[in-house]
């Protein structure tokens, strides 16, 4: 079926992707825009912990442990649902999988949770073998908190919503629940290469 | 309603534009007809693609500004440094095609079910998912109270002014409150400054009184009022936020 054509349009064709890393329905920005549900929280430090529940038991770190375990620094692309991708950026933060190696379980999915009640499933395979992190840093500094600071979910491969602002653990489950996005008419999975932004995609 | 989203996928189609409404030197209103439109909630988006003669496309997201169950419009800012924007308020007009899919979000949205308290708060373009809950207050003629406090920065960029000066003098239980944050008109009597904690104090009810708050506009705006919001004692799960970035439009 021949597209339909929006008569008059040329568009800006701002920049060329020369090396296809901008995901269909995407549009490049430099800018780093922010989207949240509500208001953004701040937890001190010294209150602050990581936990992963649903293994043989829960495992915490406070942020000093947290921030004692080996970091990477990592330069990734990364697409938001609401069309922006923005190449190259710049995050230092502690891989998920050296998390999980302190962890005794057999699940195959979990739930971010978060300061504030926000919520995201992933499956596992999709943050283990180097694919995700917990971010403390952008840019050289520390992650601002409308960006998510202290720290965040860094999950660059999927919508940027998967790469849950202010997260302070995981719950480890058998079967994939939807998260806060995931039960309002957002995708499960979210692979912008499969432009998987809403339920049905 | 957004459960009929999960049925199936959210098909593009083709809308016909029927008639286009300009607000303000840089906003306009778009009216679609939208055959296989299965009808939105106050807040909801939809999804707009452009596609040039080469087959180059561009894909953004619109507030809906028409209440439910009252055909489908959205209204646009035309961003100096934007692609699509330009585009729907410049170059389309009645008759022509737009492709769109929706409608799309289901927790920045106001049902009208119940009598809550509902405070509503805008900075410039922001007001357009406000715009459809208070249409849709008065088209199901709730007596939920609601409150809208409207940030602009000149009486000429006040979208829906004329619509919103009637709402505020003919409608029960709808109170509309304007600040102006750059210039006055002569003989203005509304606010004159950015909001703040103290203007947020004066417009919006007790924390107590349990209202459901929205907000919408830049992330700056939108940081600032919830900030004076929580700075009051609101219930942060209370205040359901939507920002743009203001970039690529």
């Amino acid at each position: 079926m021949p597209h339909f054509i929006s008569r008059g349009f040329q568009g800006r064709r701002r920049r060329d992707d020369p090396e296809g890393r901008v995901p269909p329905g995407q549009y490049l920005t430099d800018d780093f825009p922010v989207l949240s549900a509500g208001p953004t929280p701040h937890t001190p430090l010294e209150r602050w912990s990581f936990t992963i529940r649903g293994g043989a038991e829960p495992v915490t770190w406070t942020w000093d442990e947290l921030r004692a375990l080996p970091t990477e620094t990592f330069t990734v692309d990364i697409h938001c649902v609401t069309k922006w991708s923005k190449l190259d950026t710049v995050w230092e933060g502690v891989s998920v999988e050296t998390l999980l190696e302190h962890v005794d379980h057999h699940s195959d999915y979990l739930v971010a949770f978060c300061d504030g009640g926000y919520t995201t499933n992933l499956p596992l395979e999709d943050v283990t073998g180097g694919k995700a992190w917990i971010a403390f840093a952008y840019d050289g500094e520390p992650l601002d908190p409308e960006h998510g600071g202290p720290a965040r979910l860094l999950v660059p491969h999927l919508y940027f919503w998967k790469s849950a602002k202010w997260v302070r653990g995981f719950d480890l489950r058998d079967e994939d629940e939807p998260g806060f996005w995931e039960s309002n008419g957002y995708h499960l999975y979210g692979d912008p290469w499969r432009e998987q932004r809403y339920w049905g995609d | 309603m957004a459960g009929t989203a999960v049925l199936g996928r959210l098909s593009w189609q083709v809308a016909q534009v029927s008639a286009t409404v300009d607000e303000t030197a840089r906003v306009r209103t778009i009216r679609l007809d939208a055959g296989q439109w299965p009808g939105h909630r106050a807040g909801q988006h939809v999804d707009v693609r452009l596609t040039a003669e080469d087959g180059y496309q561009a894909e953004r997201s619109y507030s809906i500004a028409s209440a439910p169950g009252q055909g489908l419009e959205i209204t646009v800012e035309r961003l100096e440094d934007g692609e699509v924007s330009p585009y729907l308020v410049d170059e389309l007009r009645a008759g022509d095609g737009l492709e769109l899919r929706g409608p799309i979000g289901g927790y920045f949205v106001w049902d009208g079910d119940d009598d809550r308290p509902v405070l509503l708060v805008a900075g410039g373009s922001g007001i357009v998912p406000l715009m459809a809950m208070i249409r849709h207050r008065l088209t199901i003629e709730s007596s939920a109270p609601m409150r809208l406090l409207y940030s602009s920065r000149t009486i000429d960029e006040v979208i829906y002014r004329d619509e919103l000066d009637r709402v505020a003098a003919d409608a029960e239980g709808v109170e509309i409150f304007h600040t102006l944050t750059r210039a006055q008109p002569a003989g203005w009597t509304g606010y004159a400054r950015r909001i703040d904690q103290e203007l947020l104090r004066e417009v919006s009810w007790a924390p107590a009184d349990g209202a459901g708050v929205f907000v919408c506009g830049s992330t700056r705006f939108v940081e600032a009022v919830a900030e004076g919001l929580l700075a009051l004692g609101h219930d942060p799960l209370s205040i359901k936020t939507e920002r743009f970035g203001g970039t690529g439009g």
